[in-house]
């Protein structure tokens, strides 16, 4: 374990870090700018973030941080199976049947370009409540994102497989069992990746403008309540679930297709 | 290639354009209609909102000859354009630098990765105590947005050119920095237009988000007012314009490609 | 020619399934608004168990009278029968089905099954057997076949292109077609294991003993594999020369060098290269 450590690609990865937090740090502190003499530095940072008794409240200490998480978690992960949900299958008709694609291509092409959060008032308007408006949004882009990249994946196959079935004797039903969705795979889970990282970035905003609890929420709270290292606390925070649940969703791709794996003789990342 | 007429084949690449129009204007039409429904048989939540009609007439009654109107369509482009702009300025060279040299990317590419989770409008309060102005605070939000789609782009093509023509380069002579400017940037072109493309979408999104957040405005400030002030037809109003705005944005991003790679015009 | 022990159901009497009947096909595509006759009054007869060979320049039609038989594509004119049932029709009211199986150019094995659940997916798809049944039967064939049976775990993508094409083959056998259809299938193989398959597939033809339609622009391969080599002209396509193979089988190296071997070739050449010339000079783009 210490070998590894100690490879030059990861003392430098370190070396990468160190320098950075450095720099942060002695801009704060050192450099004679007010601009940014009023961000917090790192050290105070991560003071606040281990602190059993933490000055502004939030700390793994404390439960609310685990309550934020948990709020921003339930959100995302309900407005991505939403999604994975609706998304797959319409993509899956629409790269198979013509008809389907006709009319559908047609509506989502004057939907996509609308910037997801540009629903967030009308979704306030529509759905009882900021909870639900925050989550139809959030499921708008993640839905966009997963119908495009399924369809993409249907249309990408090649027909040869497609023939070859249809020779052995497969019918419509045995076709999307054995071929559309295998082959459709590795760009479904690309597509999912794409939503999930789609999917945090407008449950933030969403959680900015319209929401209690969460972690974009806290994040413009604790600027209202001048907390500020809690802010970069909240960002941290944010980065890494969001990194987790996409490595989360590439893992059970990986393993969904591990003929893949084998053929290639290679971990894919 | 010929067509097979056998029961269960893919949707072909190629689509005769008239049959496409009465299908998709169906599914739209029916869209609106089902709008115009909701709203008049008061389903609720439906029932605030104007019907597409009501809207339609708003627009033309009062907002298309407001000068204020007109004026957040311009405060918004200018974020849009700015924040692009700058994070092309810094993500291109950047990209460039983690795909040639080793040592860097090594250094500062987990770093990097680091940020990139963090979704851009989390950088809303950091960058609101950082830089004087309001402007430049929503500006760098919309540079974040842009920024790190473009660099992995770049990043990405650099790592995709192909090794025969480096070597090839190599073997007549060529200094690093020849190869550089003739080999590689021509090469990277396709990745930063990809980057473009996918960097003009999230900058809209991210411009009306932050312009909900922390400003007073442009079209996502107007869109929000129209919530709080309780008229909805500025919602919808607000909504379609955006929509207009960043379809507008693409097309001319799509432009911009074409001519920066007229080489694969024939597509 | 003698049954060799066939594993698959030798047939009882002694005619035998897979005669068929090409009759004045015509094939005429219309992609929006150029005529281009693919195909004209080509009519061909092939009896139960031969093996037939078509050659001619790119873009004569071979494919599109394979696609065809095959049933992916529908034909403008003409009939096609296969032991006198209508094989084509001009509708696309009969679909491909395992009586004819194609094994394909660049390979079409399912990546994401391994070899065996690529072979026995035919009968199980179709419902003639069920998993128990079909993997014995698969694995039999396998072992039969050079000790494949090692493989029988692998997924595709880890097989050499010689182990695919074996694969696919025993794919295409395991379902008893009446006739198996080969398109262009070592086209993209390199000399020494082209030459393996071609041993491999006249071993097999021994073997079973079906009638086999197989494309291919390589001459050698034509005349060296098959009982009739069949040269199409350029487009529109129809039948130019029809040589009778009279070489004896079993066949080996020394059949490539024999004096009937290069007279064959000699008349295949100069009819192929009559009709490549005239495409050439068109200036025509292939096919398919």
């Amino acid at each position: 374990m210490l070998r590894i450590l100690s490879h030059p690609k990861f003392r430098l990865m370190w070396a990468g870090y160190l320098i950075t937090i450095l720099a942060w740090y002695a801009c704060v502190k050192w450099l004679p700018i007010p601009a940014f003499q009023r961000l917090p530095d790192p050290l105070t940072v991560v003071v606040e973030w281990f602190n059993p008794d933490p000055d502004y409240g939030l700390s793994i200490f404390t439960e609310d941080y685990y309550l934020h998480i948990w709020y921003s978690t339930y959100r995302a992960t309900t407005s991505f199976l939403l999604a994975v949900v609706l998304g797959v299958p319409l993509g899956i008709l629409m790269g198979w049947r013509v008809k389907v694609n006709e009319y559908a291509s047609a509506l989502l092409g004057i939907l996509r370009p609308i910037p997801p959060l540009a629903w967030v008032p009308v979704a306030i308007l529509i759905f009882p409540g900021s909870e639900p408006a925050v989550i139809f949004v959030t499921f708008l882009v993640a839905f966009f994102a997963t119908t495009m990249n399924t369809l993409l994946g249907v249309r990408s196959i090649d027909p040869d497989y497609f023939r070859a079935a249809e020779c052995l004797g497969a019918k419509p039903r045995d076709i999307l069992r054995d071929i559309i969705i295998p082959g459709a795979l590795p760009s479904i889970f690309t597509g999912l990746q794409i939503a999930m990282g789609a999917a945090w970035f407008s449950l933030v905003a969403g959680e900015m403008i319209a929401a209690q609890y969460g972690l974009g929420f806290m994040i413009l709270e604790s600027y209202n309540l001048v907390q500020y290292p809690t802010i970069v606390i909240m960002m941290v925070t944010l980065g890494i679930v969001g990194y987790a649940s996409s490595a989360l969703i590439r893992i059970v791709g990986n393993r969904l297709m591990r003929w893949r794996e084998q053929s290639l003789g290679l971990a894919i990342s | 290639m010929s067509d097979a007429t056998t029961t269960s084949r893919v949707a072909p690449r190629k689509r005769r354009i008239p049959r496409i129009r009465w299908r998709g204007a169906a599914s739209i039409a029916s869209f609106f209609v089902l709008w115009h429904l909701a709203v008049v048989t008061g389903i609720s939540g439906f029932a605030e909102l104007p019907t597409p009609v009501a809207t339609l007439r708003a627009f033309f009654a009062e907002y298309i000859t407001d000068a204020g109107y007109w004026h957040s369509w311009l405060v918004s482009f200018k974020r849009v354009l700015y924040g692009f702009i700058i994070a092309q300025i810094f993500g291109i060279p950047l990209g460039l630098l983690f795909g040639t040299s080793r040592r860097f990317r090594d250094l500062f590419f987990p770093v990097f990765e680091l940020l990139r989770p963090i979704p851009p409008l989390a950088w809303v309060p950091i960058s609101i105590l950082f830089w004087p102005t309001n402007e430049s605070s929503i500006v760098f939000i919309t540079f974040i947005g842009a920024f790190f789609v473009i660099v992995i782009n770049v990043y990405d093509g650099v790592g995709s050119i192909r090794n025969e023509h480096l070597w090839l380069a190599r073997s007549m002579g060529a200094s690093r920095l020849s190869i550089f400017r003739r080999i590689m940037l021509p090469s990277v072109i396709p990745s930063i237009a990809v980057g473009m493309t996918l960097g003009i979408a999230i900058t809209w999104n991210v411009v009306i988000a932050a312009e909900m957040i922390a400003s007073d405005s442009g079209l996502g400030r107007m869109t929000w007012e129209g919530y709080v002030s309780s008229t909805p037809e500025v919602v919808l109003i607000g909504m379609i314009s955006i929509g207009l705005a960043g379809f507008l944005s693409s097309l001319t991003v799509d432009w911009i490609e074409r001519r920066m790679m007229p080489w694969q015009r024939n597509r | 020619m003698t049954d060799a022990a066939a594993s698959i159901d030798p047939p009882r009497n002694s005619s035998r399934l897979g005669h068929l009947s090409v009759q004045q096909v015509d094939k005429v595509y219309d992609p929006d608004g150029a005529h281009v006759v693919a195909l004209e009054k080509c009519s061909l007869e092939i009896p139960a168990g031969d093996f037939i060979a078509i050659v001619g320049p790119s873009g004569c039609g071979k494919s599109t009278l394979l696609n065809i038989l095959a049933g992916f594509d529908t034909l403008t004119g003409g009939r096609v029968l296969l032991d006198g049932e209508p094989l084509a029709t001009t509708d696309g009211s009969l679909s491909p089905g395992p009586d004819r199986v194609v094994v394909f150019q660049n390979g079409a094995l399912f990546p994401w099954k391994t070899v065996l659940e690529n072979v026995i997916y035919g009968p199980l798809v179709q419902g003639r057997m069920n998993q128990a049944e079909a993997v014995e039967k698969g694995m039999e064939m396998l072992a039969q076949s050079g000790g494949l049976d090692r493989i029988a775990r692998s997924y595709p993508g880890q097989l050499s292109s010689g182990m695919q094409r074996r694969v696919e083959i025993l794919r295409a056998l395991v379902n008893n077609p009446r006739i198996l259809l080969l398109d262009e299938p070592f086209r993209a193989m390199d000399t020494v294991s082209k030459t393996t398959m071609h041993q491999h597939l006249l071993d097999i033809y021994d073997q079973y003993h079906k009638t086999v339609f197989f494309i291919t622009h390589d001459l050698d391969e034509a005349i060296f594999l098959a009982d009739t080599v069949v040269v199409l002209t350029t487009r529109p396509g129809t039948i130019k020369l029809r040589l009778e193979v009279d070489l004896p089988r079993p066949r080996n190296r020394d059949t490539i060098t024999s004096h009937r071997f290069l007279e064959l070739k000699q008349q295949a050449v100069s009819a192929v290269h009559e009709e490549a010339r005239k495409a050439f000079e068109r200036g025509e783009r292939e096919l398919a």
